[in-house]
């Protein structure tokens, strides 16, 4: 009985000291030296691997900080500045501006704004949709309505709304990955710089047509008219194929060009209700 | 036995509904919108200008590139404007839009009825004159078929197959083109084996059209090298490569074409265009168009010309039925919804069927089952549920391993599901996605 | 234009097939078993027939309203269909209270908890089945004997299945041909006359079911053949080597849940492979698997542990066993 054991217990550690060698010998034979800093880096990370930096995850993010020289170019856009000044602490590097930004849907095809002429029967999918026709309007630039968007974004920033069919984007959880502004078929989607107060001036139309269909087909259509270049004092509006652009970054937040749009397709948001006198409309803003 | 391609395959309610109805001329519309991309290809460019008076049958946009077409007026009258216009699918394309004067046609046009039978072209000469009347494939896929008929060098071919199947539900405009223009078809089929320079001809029908396989085969003697093959009635026994297995037992291998197993495939109204144009010097600038539906009170197959709206063939066909609930441009499995009216026939429209509004709509989607059927329905041995499942879930380099190329949109998987699952939605978008890809790799 | 055109993409058609539809067809399939199992248990199929629907359906519309949250699908009726499998699956003398134990298991566990139809690896019948096997071996190999409504002498109420005679009497030194005396003879068996599972018992009446599945195209020939044929040829051979230790093939099928499980059980959509190729290969295992089970398990019956160690390998089989591809073996004459 006692020899059944003893046989046992010096088979089970040969065995062991057999399979420990072995395992030493590809441990060190495959050894994969890595900088220890990709892994705190990564940490670091907010982890959600949204790909919003262009890299394939959060990981890759890292590899990619830790082997550049800089970090400019290099950005992790939920994380922001905050996440990017403490990377640059771990590396020991100058920190690369970051200017934060937010998601817009240029766009605003409500059902009332813009008629639904037909019944899209589909699968629902943006991009399903898009190949198959112009959408159920007679815009054939504007929001198709299937929440590709909202699939595509991993923070639960956005939200469809049921009753403008349009993706709606809170401010405070959008962290400006840029995932949906890849999952849109039709370029609606436009990360711009966040301003005070999530305050935000924006074109809320992509329609390139002439202003005659644009305006037949989307009573908020941008025309093309050029007013509100005529207005803006910054040059911050340019008119390109019959669609007017005002770049976040020249934009000072004067609201007159909302003012100017003759079919309203200049959007104001999270700003202080105005006087309705038409000299307080005419004045800048000059505390902005 | 009929013959018929070994897998997969549906069995849809025919609804040909029309079969019996004999083509009537539909009048010249007052205004005509001819788009400039009717074809496979690069778009035409238009080679007329604003006031322009033009007659019917001239050239009013020429080819650009190889593979492209010519585009005729179809019209006498005068070119209003050249702008865009809506297509099929409501993008903007570019027309030539054509207000209709009289009916002028150019006088180069035989427009006696006499039946020219002998071939006096050469190969080149017919190439040539196909080329320079704009014929595309009139099936649905519109590949100009010039393009189709110059073998590029190093590639042979021995046999030609001429698609007279019209395995599409409701569609029966080919039925009635075989049956009334049998001679002109045959005569067409024997123009395209001359410039083929093949000895053999095989021209596959369906077994539901008994009246066009005897009247064909009748006529038959008359021609040498063709013969007539009755096929089992089976969708999709009209897609090329399921009808190159069925009339010659020859299986055109994954991402190949059919000149790989030395065929030519043409449909018959491509045949009979083929014949307008080299014996009677006749451009494509008119087709026959199955107007059908349930509650249509006048259904019909149409010879129309192009450019007319589609409007104008429904209110022909009596007008729309108020339950109308969708309009499909080609046939129910593998046509085009209609989001407008206005839109124009163009060369490749086959069918314009109004479905009820009970039938339009899709049922509800509910959880795929694994029951298997679309595996057993698709005719190329593929798995619908994975690449649908795969492309909605953006794992493109799945499908294409799983051959998401070779699918070719016949719809079956579709149409068979008990879930009601949107499966050809997705696969055709993996596949279009796949596509870009590898032509992307490619490029590099 | 008065109404709102309808645009979606190609086709633009469907069959009549929907899932209501398929499974209506099996519960169609099933009525000539439970007519059979009615005939010759009684009242007692009746109870267990309707407790275990009706629990089956609860449980699935309870579990959808209060814990998933979603949308109740009971509508679909693939929660009667496994209703109705699992009363055929256990003995007509069952007390209720384990069997609606066991449609909670089969339903909540079974299926429910991977996401409902659809979603299942293992088909929630059977899962329930032997789940309730090993947790109530006593009562669930309790078989009243087939008399129908007809009362019985107490002494006669339960008796054996003909595969646990055999299995009972091998195990204490009988020879076959001995056996064969005590079982009912397959004429008997093939119109129900045995002791078993309610719905198992009568072959007649569910080959009558398969042949209106087959008819109505609800299930393909595939797995119901390759097992029953497997089945055969390796029963047939172990009978020809050893015929004084192993029953002929022929009482092989008639006895036990096989024709059930073949017809009914294994051509479950969800938990069978999808291909032909795989179809057959999922049956031929099926079938290998349960001889094995009957003759050298400890189990007198092995379908449904065979079916469930075969669903398991349904992925594996969906991943490796690809249809046929058009055009990729070319043979050009």
């Amino acid at each position: 009985m006692s020899f059944t054991i003893l046989n046992t217990i010096i088979m089970l550690s040969l065995l062991g000291m057999v399979a420990a060698v072995i395992l030493y010998v590809i441990a060190q034979r495959f050894k994969v030296i890595e900088d220890p800093r990709i892994d705190i880096v990564a940490d670091t990370l907010p982890g959600a691997n949204c790909g919003g930096c262009g890299f394939a995850g959060c990981r890759s993010l890292a590899e990619a900080l830790v082997k550049a020289d800089s970090l400019e170019g290099l950005l992790c856009p939920p994380g922001g500045s905050e996440t990017m000044a403490k990377i640059a602490v771990i590396l020991d590097r100058q920190p690369a501006a970051v200017e934060p930004k937010v998601a817009v849907v240029r766009c605003n095809g409500t059902p009332e704004n813009c008629a639904r002429i037909t019944n899209y029967d589909g699968a629902i999918n943006c991009r399903v949709a898009h190949s198959l026709y112009r959408g159920t309007t007679a815009c054939q630039y504007g929001c198709l309505g299937c929440g590709d968007c909202v699939t595509a974004c991993k923070f639960d920033a956005m939200v469809m709304d049921p009753v403008t069919k349009l993706p709606v984007i809170f401010d405070d959880k959008c962290v400006a990955c840029g995932a949906c502004v890849k999952a849109c078929p039709r370029n609606i989607i436009e990360l711009r710089k966040k301003s005070r107060k999530d305050r935000k001036i924006y074109v809320s139309c992509v329609n390139r047509d002439k202003g005659g269909p644009a305006k037949k087909a989307c009573n908020v259509a941008c025309i093309g008219c050029g007013k509100c270049v005529k207005v803006c004092a910054y040059d911050a509006i340019t008119v390109t194929d019959n669609l007017a652009f005002i770049d976040s970054s020249k934009c000072k937040m004067c609201r007159k060009c909302v003012a100017e749009c003759p079919t309203g397709a200049i959007i104001e948001l999270n700003f202080p209700v105005r006087e309705q006198t038409e000299a307080s409309r005419l004045e800048p803003d000059v505390k902005e | 036995m009929f013959k018929s391609f070994p897998k997969g395959g549906i069995h849809p309610p025919e609804n040909k509904m029309t079969a019996g109805n004999p083509i009537e001329v539909l009048p010249v519309p007052s205004a005509v919108t001819i788009p400039l991309a009717q074809h496979i290809g690069a778009p035409a460019v238009a080679i007329v200008a604003k006031g322009d008076e033009v007659k019917t049958g001239q050239l009013i946009a020429t080819a650009k590139g190889f593979v492209s077409a010519n585009i005729h007026s179809p019209v006498s009258g005068k070119v209003v404007k050249i702008d865009t216009t809506i297509d099929t699918t409501g993008y903007k394309q570019p027309a030539v839009f054509i207000e209709v004067s009289g009916d002028e046609w150019v006088d180069t046009i035989d427009r006696s009825q006499v039946i020219e039978k002998e071939i006096k072209l050469d190969r080149e000469a017919i190439i040539n004159k196909c080329m320079e009347c704009g014929i595309v494939g009139l099936g649905g896929a519109t590949f100009p078929t010039h393009v189709k008929m110059g073998i590029p060098a190093g590639k042979k071919c021995d046999l030609l197959i001429i698609n007279g199947v019209e395995c599409e539900p409701y569609l029966t405009s080919d039925h009635r083109l075989m049956l009334e223009n049998g001679e002109e078809i045959l005569t067409g089929v024997s123009i395209i084996m001359k410039a083929l320079g093949v000895e053999k001809a095989i021209v596959g029908i369906e077994a539901n059209k008994p009246d066009a396989i005897k009247s064909l085969s009748d006529l038959t003697s008359g021609f040498k090298g063709i013969s007539i093959q009755p096929l089992k009635v089976k969708y999709p026994q009209g897609g090329e490569k399921q009808l190159i297995k069925a009339c010659c037992n020859r299986e055109v291998p994954s991402g190949k074409l059919p000149l790989d197993v030395n065929v030519v495939v043409q449909n018959v109204g491509t045949a009979y265009a083929v014949y307008e144009a080299v014996q009677k010097n006749k451009p494509l600038f008119e087709r026959v168009v199955t107007v059908t539906g349930k509650h249509l009170p006048k259904p019909g197959n149409m010879k129309v010309r192009i450019g007319t709206p589609v409007s104008a063939l429904i209110e022909a066909a009596g007008g729309m039925p108020d339950d109308t609930g969708k309009i499909v441009n080609g046939g129910p499995m593998m046509g085009k919804a209609l989001a407008d009216l206005d839109v124009p026939v163009t060369k490749g429209t086959s069918g314009i069927i109004l479905f009820p509004s009970e039938e339009s709509k899709r049922s509800e989607v509910t959880p795929c089952i694994r029951c298997g059927k679309c595996v057993t329905a698709c005719a190329m041995g593929l798995e619908p549920w994975y690449l649908s499942a795969a492309s909605e879930r953006e794992m493109f380099d799945k499908t294409e391993a799983a051959k998401i190329t070779d699918c070719m949109e016949c719809g079956s998987c579709s149409f068979v599901c008990p879930a009601n699952r949107p499966l050809l939605d997705y696969i055709r978008l993996g596949k279009s996605t796949v596509m870009r890809m590898i032509r992307e790799r490619n490029t590099k | 234009m008065s109404n709102i055109l309808n645009v979606s993409p190609s086709p633009h058609q469907h069959s009549d097939d929907s899932t209501r539809k398929l499974m209506l067809g099996v519960i169609i399939a099933l009525a000539p078993s439970l007519a059979a199992s009615i005939y010759f248990f009684g009242t007692g199929a009746i109870i267990i027939t309707l407790t275990s629907v009706i629990s089956c359906v609860a449980f699935e519309y309870l579990i959808q309203k209060f814990l998933m949250k979603q949308k109740p699908s009971i509508s679909d009726g693939s929660a009667i269909v496994t209703g109705l499998l699992l009363a055929f699956n256990v003995p007509s003398g069952l007390p209720v209270y384990i069997l609606i134990l066991g449609a909670l298991f089969a339903i909540g566990i079974a299926k429910m908890s991977f996401g409902g139809l659809g979603n299942n690896p293992f088909n929630p019948a059977i899962v329930g089945r032997i789940f309730l096997l090993i947790s109530f071996p006593v009562q669930m190999t309790t078989w009243p004997k087939p008399t129908g409504f007809h009362p019985v002498t107490a002494d006669a109420v339960t008796g054996a299945t003909p595969l646990g005679i055999i299995n009972e009497g091998l195990r204490n030194g009988e020879t076959i041909s001995q056996l064969m005396d005590k079982v009912p003879s397959n004429l008997h068996m093939f119109f129900g006359y045995m002791g078993g599972s309610m719905g198992e018992i009568s072959a007649l009446a569910i080959i009558i079911g398969g042949i209106y599945l087959l008819w109505k195209r609800i299930i393909s020939w595939h797995i119901p053949v390759s097992i029953l044929v497997s089945m055969f040829i390796f029963t047939g051979i172990l009978w020809l080597i050893r015929p004084e230790q192993f029953t002929d093939p022929v009482f092989q099928l008639l006895t036990g849940g096989v024709l059930l499980g073949a017809v009914f059980m294994a051509t479950d959509y969800v938990t069978s492979p999808m291909s032909h190729k795989g179809m057959i290969i999922y049956g031929i295992g099926i079938g290998v698997m349960t001889v094995l089970i009957r003759n050298w398990g400890a189990f007198p019956e092995g379908v449904s542990f065979a079916i469930l160690t075969m669903n398991a390998f349904t992925p594996l089989i969906n991943m490796f066993i690809k249809p046929s591809r058009f055009g990729k073996e070319v043979k050009n004459g």
